[in-house]
């Protein structure tokens, strides 16, 4: 029997900082709480897209004038890219299996996602508090 | 397929039968995908209302030309499909419904609620139009 050091390692040396074995519950369960929130805040956002549908600039300012609707729609921006962002980021690690090109898309994942997330809420609060 | 050593690997998608559990379990990932890019239009949407008058009435242009309206009802069906299928997971995820014939109820009610949904919402949206 050899005693290589190689032979002498277990199995979870093997795992630990892959996979699942990093923040998988994190994730898991970050994902649990956006959608539940998703689920109200999708809801409220359907009927305010309904009663805007054909809306002018001026009656869009009206609504987010109000400061409950203001930070509904920024929530529903905030959670729906960080739900997104962790959502596509399980579809890159399950189909892109090049190590450097899954760290690149995962990281432009994340830029694009929390770049669209930033610009959605500066504009809802621009949009609220502004002229 | 190769997977660098020994471990056997589970046969992949071509191997199975079409069911409704495995579509609908396909669909929820695609409807996830497509709702990530149409957050582009979302995203279009606040950023104009934030430039100004003429950036919004463009979007707003744009979303009632035939091409914006087919990618919003796209999208609404994307929309309603992730979330009755979201909360489909949710009571899984609450151990309920993991025997096969609840799996197949939950898929049937998911696809008939999803598409009651998008029906409603664009009677509802067209008619206040």
């Amino acid at each position: 029997m050899s005693n290589s050091p190689a032979k002498l390692r277990a199995p979870l040396k093997l795992a630990r900082g892959l996979g699942s074995a990093k923040f998988g519950a994190e994730h898991w369960w970050s994902m649990r709480i956006t959608s539940v929130a998703l689920v109200i805040l999708t809801i409220w956002f359907v009927g305010g897209v309904i009663g805007h549908l054909g809306a002018d600039h001026a009656q869009f300012v009206a609504w987010l004038k109000s400061p409950i609707c203001a930070a509904m729609m920024a929530l529903t921006a905030a959670v729906t890219f960080h739900h997104a962002e962790h959502g596509l980021q399980v579809v890159i690690e399950d189909y892109v299996h090049c190590e450097a090109l899954k760290i690149a898309a995962l990281l432009a994942n994340k830029l694009v996602n929390y770049g669209l997330a930033a610009a959605c809420v500066i504009s809802v609060v621009k949009v609220s508090l502004g002229a | 397929m190769a997977n660098g050593n020994s471990r056997p690997l589970s046969p992949h998608l071509q191997i199975y039968r079409w069911q409704w559990t495995m579509a609908l379990s396909i669909l929820h990932r695609a409807s996830g995908v497509a709702l990530s890019v149409g957050t582009l239009l979302l995203t279009a949407w606040l950023v104009a209302a934030a430039v100004g008058p003429e950036a919004f009435a463009k979007v707003q242009g744009f979303i009632g030309s035939p091409l914006g309206l087919l990618m919003l009802f796209g999208w609404t069906f994307a929309l309603f499909y992730h979330l009755s299928a979201g909360i489909r997971h949710l009571v899984w995820d609450a151990g309920y419904g993991f025997d096969l014939p609840s799996a197949e109820k939950g898929a049937y009610i998911v696809i008939g609620a999803s598409l009651i949904l998008t029906v409603a919402t664009w009677v509802v949206g067209l008619s206040v139009w």
